[in-house]
């Protein structure tokens, strides 16, 4: 396919970009970006896109796809549909499926699935430890080998310390970060943040404490061994302190939050919404201040969605009962863009946590708009204002706690591997 | 709106003293006989009625208040009403019961009233005394005392003032006739 | 005023006004438990239902007294008879409770925010008569009408509340509703059993019983209970009521018209001495009385609500 992008003001971080200019997809490929390409009348698509962004299609380091297992909540096809609508041209998905992602079988069925059924890019992450159970170390070479490019027990800590060594130092081998999620569930009795609205509704608590020990835990032990930490959804003020500190004397440190980590509260979960449940929980306002702060001054490097999709009856129980989780793909990119009309980022800077910064982590050739590159690139628009309907949602996981917010900022258009894989209405 | 007076203070006096008298007359004195107002205004009649009979009678009748909210017939079909104290400390079993109030109309509050008392004892008797009867019933039940009766004309309405609740004692007819 | 909610889940949902109201309304009630013939007509041929996931003698028996005074009809499920065992969700079994039209659903349950899901889904008034550690709105109101009965009045006192703060539901609702009203209240217990950001609500924190009861006008105990999950909170029941449990010895230092609640049931010799639970200071009783008033105020209020 030709596809020529016209007018739009592209922004791609990597290359210092950000001017109007067009750009020429020819196949899957980025043919060239200059001013005023001419249409040459063989273009399968001439998108207008003026008074909007053309960026690097966005990399999301962190989502729950849940197939194999879990497909009533989500399928590969669904969730990568979702992704595409949101902005999103790769994925990784993490390993807690069922089976568990902690052998090449799996890891294969995930590439392959995608490969058939997915809208964009799927990057499997491996398990550290077999079945997620941190004891023994998955066969992460073998996996490695099939497509891996991270390993983490998303959803869960490695309480062992002496087993998350041993991770950190074997995927020096094959030079991959290690995804951390940090919790210290001897010190976490419940769901939601230690803080005034515990208090007030008498649910057992998190504290941010539960979060920073194992922070600081994973750092010192990726110093020691000198290897590659990437500390997933980091949620408290205390965190964010930390890996500020550390990163002032070790360069292998990388971290992500998500938008709902600088967009609610914990005063939210006051009338027991289950879609307001998620882990880490909603923190204090202190918490998000110091968020925004991170992504500002760089401290945390990437937003990632961490999209949990589940079916309703997980959600629709008591609190207590429910799952944890934000369906988060669709509203990321407009959740995300509030940080620039709050004046907190640039779009450039907007842009490069979604796209150069995972590129790197992952050592992946996507994230910028260089020509020769694949073709995967989006059309956004950060002005448009939309009405969160989770009806709308592509994805089977409806559970967002920011259903019927008026938020600025959509996806129009988005291109993977040269083909349009997503199309708003309004370009 | 025109505005009538058709009862002024003195005039409510006379007829509060009058009424006293058939009461007394009807009952050959005051023995076994207690006093219960219906909340609001009957129970300032019924004191003020209870002052009169010790002044002729040199004796102090037990004076009780009874709240009928929870007995109404209409409680969830109109703007729900705050539920007051009712107080009767006295044992009305073989009574004479005077119940007081200050306005009768439909008879409806007086059949709630009736019901009420049916819960808190066994009465002799039950008497009703009221200060205006406007008619226009809608139960088959009638005072046996009454003040003044005046039949009400359509858009009119009778209201009751008394210098306990309201500052100044008079009985004005409002309406459009 | 008038009411108008649906449901009562959360004292932090009622204004001022409208605990005055429930309070004031009580008042008229009380008056018919003291007679021969315990019974007004007016909630005839209204249906009550208690749904209690928890176990619980005195406040179920309280709200079904109170309605069968007001003459309505009560059925009660308890957790262990009921589909729950079966493992019928929550909103199932209060759809199907609805399909009888029960005019009330009373529900107490280990969960907080259960309450809430059967407020959203059904058209019946809910009423939540505990729910885990989050509120247990009945309860404070019959606390405080307890309180102004004994007192006069809520507003200027002190008011200690001793015990597990953390998981306390009762404690949190009197905390939510004596804060409407000018009031010092004071938390006393383990320092593992007080929520840490307890002092943003307005209220202090002691962790030593005779500082904390000093000119205290009204003294609340909470049920105290050793393990909450896989850790102990406090070393042994023993070591708690030496130094939590209220004694004769600590009343003197509160001011001598001091009066001492509990909501039941209590731990004798633990959280409360029998000398103390017996004693003239004692109100526990009176607690026990104005609930059925103060259940019948809701219960009139709720069904007969401004719609």
């Amino acid at each position: 396919m030709k596809i020529l992008i016209k007018k739009g003001r592209v922004i791609d971080p990597k290359n210092n970009i950000d001017e109007i200019l067009d750009v020429y997809i020819n196949g899957n490929i980025i043919e060239k970006i200059g001013k005023n390409i001419k249409e040459k009348g063989v273009e399968d698509f001439v998108i207008d896109a003026t008074d909007h962004i053309v960026a690097p299609g966005f990399i999301d380091v962190h989502v729950h796809l849940r197939e194999p297992g879990y497909e009533y909540k989500e399928t590969i096809k669904t969730g990568t549909m979702a992704a595409a609508k949101g902005g999103f041209t790769s994925v990784v998905c993490m390993a807690n499926t069922e089976p568990v992602n902690d052998n090449r079988s799996i890891t294969e069925f995930i590439i392959k699935k995608a490969k058939l059924e997915g809208s964009c890019r799927v990057f499997p992450c491996g398990a550290i430890t077999k079945g997620l159970k941190g004891e023994e170390l998955s066969e992460i070479g073998d996996m490695f080998d099939a497509g891996i490019v991270a390993i983490s027990d998303d959803g869960k800590s490695v309480k062992h310390s002496g087993v998350l060594r041993k991770a950190l130092e074997y995927s020096k081998i094959f030079g991959i970060p290690v995804i951390s999620h940090c919790e210290d569930t001897d010190l976490s009795h419940g769901f939601i943040n230690e803080g005034v609205a515990s208090v007030l509704s008498g649910l057992d608590t998190v504290p941010s404490i539960a979060e920073e020990i194992i922070v600081q835990r994973d750092i010192m032990i990726a110093k020691y061994v000198n290897a590659n930490i990437h500390l997933t959804h980091i949620s408290t003020a205390g965190s964010v302190d930390i890996i500020a500190r550390e990163k002032r004397n070790y360069k292998y440190i990388t971290c992500d939050t998500c938008p709902h980590y600088f967009s609610l509260t914990e005063d939210a979960t006051l009338k027991f919404d289950t879609n307001t449940k998620v882990n880490p929980p909603l923190r204090s306002k202190k918490d998000i201040e110091a968020i925004k702060e991170g992504l500002k001054n760089g401290i945390i490097d990437i937003i990632a969605t961490d999209h949990a999709p589940h079916d309703l009856p997980s959600k629709d129980m008591e609190f207590n009962l429910a799952a944890s989780g934000i369906s988060g793909l669709e509203t990321a990119l407009a959740l995300s863009l509030t940080l620039f009309h709050e004046g907190v980022l640039t779009l450039g800077e907007l842009v490069k946590k979604f796209t150069v910064n995972p590129a790197r982590l992952l050592k992946l050739p996507y994230g910028d708009l260089s020509e020769g590159n694949a073709a995967d690139v989006i059309v956004f628009n950060p002005y448009i204002e939309w009405i969160v309907d989770k009806n709308t949602f592509l994805s089977k996981g409806k559970n967002t706690p920011f259903d019927g917010w008026k938020l600025k900022g959509k996806n129009l258009l988005t291109i993977v591997d040269g083909k349009i894989v997503y199309r708003d209405g309004l370009i | 709106m025109k505005k009538k007076v058709f009862l002024d203070k003195k005039a409510i006096d006379r007829t509060l003293t009058r009424i006293t008298h058939e009461i007394l007359e009807k009952n050959k004195g005051c023995e076994d006989l207690c006093l219960i107002g219906i909340r609001t205004r009957g129970v300032f009649l019924a004191k003020r009625i209870q002052e009169k009979i010790k002044k002729i009678e040199k004796k102090e009748l037990p004076l009780g208040i009874l709240d009928i909210t929870m007995y109404r017939d209409d409680l969830f079909k109109i703007k729900l009403p705050v539920v007051k104290k009712t107080d009767i400390s006295f044992d009305i079993n073989n009574k004479i019961v005077l119940l007081i109030d200050d306005v009768m109309h439909t008879g409806r509050t007086i059949r709630a009233a009736i019901d009420a008392l049916m819960d808190l004892g066994r009465p002799k008797k039950i008497q009703l005394a009221v200060l205006v009867d406007r008619g226009n019933r809608e139960l088959p039940i009638h005072p046996d005392f009454a003040g003044i009766f005046y039949a009400i004309g359509a858009g009119e309405e009778i209201l009751v003032k008394l210098k306990e609740n309201d500052g100044k004692d008079e009985v004005i007819i409002v309406g459009t006739q | 005023m008038n009411w108008t909610k649906k449901d009562l889940l959360e004292i932090k949902d009622l204004t001022k006004d409208e605990i005055l109201l429930i309070l004031e309304t009580a008042e008229s009630f009380k008056e018919i438990s003291l007679r021969e013939i315990k019974k007004v007509p007016t909630l005839r041929g209204k249906t009550v239902i208690t749904l209690f996931y928890e176990p619980s003698t005195r406040t179920r028996t309280s709200f079904e007294i109170a309605a069968k005074r007001l003459s309505a009809d009560t059925i009660n499920i308890s957790a262990s008879t009921s589909s729950f065992v079966k493992g019928e969700t929550l909103k199932d079994t209060g759809k199907n409770l609805e399909s009888m039209k029960p005019d009330v659903i009373i529900i107490r349950h280990s969960m907080p925010g259960a309450p809430h899901i059967l407020a959203r889904t059904l058209k019946s008034s809910i009423i939540n008569a505990g729910d885990g550690a989050h509120e247990h709105p009945t309860q404070a109101l019959l606390d405080l009408f307890t309180i102004k009965e004994k007192k006069g009045k809520i507003d200027g006192l002190k008011i200690v509340i001793i015990g597990d703060i953390m998981h306390s539901r009762v404690a949190r609702s009197n905390i939510f509703a004596l804060k409407q009203f000018d009031t010092e209240i004071v938390c006393c217990g383990p320092a593992t059993m007080i929520p840490p950001y307890i002092e943003k609500l307005g209220v202090a924190v002691e962790y030593n019983i005779n500082r904390a009861v000093k000119d205290a006008d009204v003294v609340m105990m909470l049920r105290i209970q050793k393990e909450r999950g896989r850790i102990s909170y406090i070393p042994s029941i023993r070591e708690y009521a030496i130094l939590y449990g209220l004694k004769k010895a600590h009343l003197e230092k509160a001011k001598k018209d001091v009066i001492v609640m509990h909501p039941g049931p209590m731990n004798r010799g633990v959280e409360i001495s029998d000398e103390v639970a017996d004693g003239e200071y004692s109100v526990i009783l009176d607690q026990v009385e104005n609930g059925v008033a103060v259940r019948m105020a809701i219960l009139y209020l709720l069904i007969g609500r401004e719609q």
